[in-house]
């Protein structure tokens, strides 16, 4: 539909037009702020926590290991020089070989959702499938973090809440 | 034909104050937009409507994912 519409301005006279062609899927994916009726509802954007560790693709779990235990979750993420998700380390994988390099020992492709995802669906897939969290990517797959399910069930209980 | 821009681009040329336009029907757009942006459907385009743009500022349009 834009390309015609841009088309349709540039006939009417307009010499500076552009075409933002992925359009507002690929900003609402991204978690960027909008308006309207519907920019209250509650999504993944609003819960989402940036605090993961991640790690380099050649780089020994022994190092990503310590910093896992410094942080909330017991888990890691691989990620490309360019920021790209490409693997999870669980906690089982970072007690073996402390040598490994992430990238030989990693569970590559894990399962993502977009920042615009609404949180009521989300915080229901986590519950119905035993999740604590769930992983958030732009379109183009670079990490943007984690939604926990407490955090996502906090979040809805308060949009619920009278008087809020 | 007009140039194809990404995000990095269109957050540019708004910083630059480009004018943002959804093409989209007007239910949508009432729903949900980005910031900022008019509304001039498709359907409605033409010389009347578009008045209200200026000329003189480059015009980034938009709709769901361009198709």
């Amino acid at each position: 539909m834009s390309p015609r519409a841009a088309c349709r301005l540039q006939t009417l006279g307009f010499t500076d037009v552009y075409d933002y062609v992925l359009g507002k899927a690929d900003w609402l994916a991204h978690g960027l702020p909008t308006e309207g009726e519907h920019a209250d509802v509650p999504r993944a954007k609003d819960v989402l926590r940036d605090d993961v560790v991640t790690a380099q693709l050649d780089e020994p779990i022994g190092a990503v290991r310590e910093r896992v235990a410094r942080s909330p979750y017991g888990f890691a993420f691989v990620l490309a020089g360019d920021g790209t998700l490409l693997g999870r380390l669980r906690k089982a994988t970072l007690d073996g070989d402390a040598d490994a390099a992430a990238q030989d020992v990693m569970d590559p492709g894990p399962s993502t959702v977009r920042a615009d995802s609404k949180l009521e669906k989300l915080a229901a897939r986590m519950r119905q499938h035993n999740l604590d969290a769930m992983v958030v990517t732009t379109p183009q797959g670079r990490l943007l973090g984690v939604v926990r399910r407490d955090d996502a069930e906090r979040r809805l209980d308060e949009a619920d809440a009278p008087g809020l | 034909m007009a140039t194809r821009i990404d995000l990095d681009g269109l957050q540019e040329l708004v910083a630059g104050g480009a004018q943002l336009v959804e093409v989209l029907p007007r239910g949508e757009y009432v729903e949900e937009h980005l910031p900022g942006a008019i509304n001039l459907p498709l359907k409605e385009l033409d010389a009347a409507t578009t008045r209200q743009l200026d000329h003189s500022r480059p015009i980034i349009v938009y709709c769901w994912d361009g198709l």
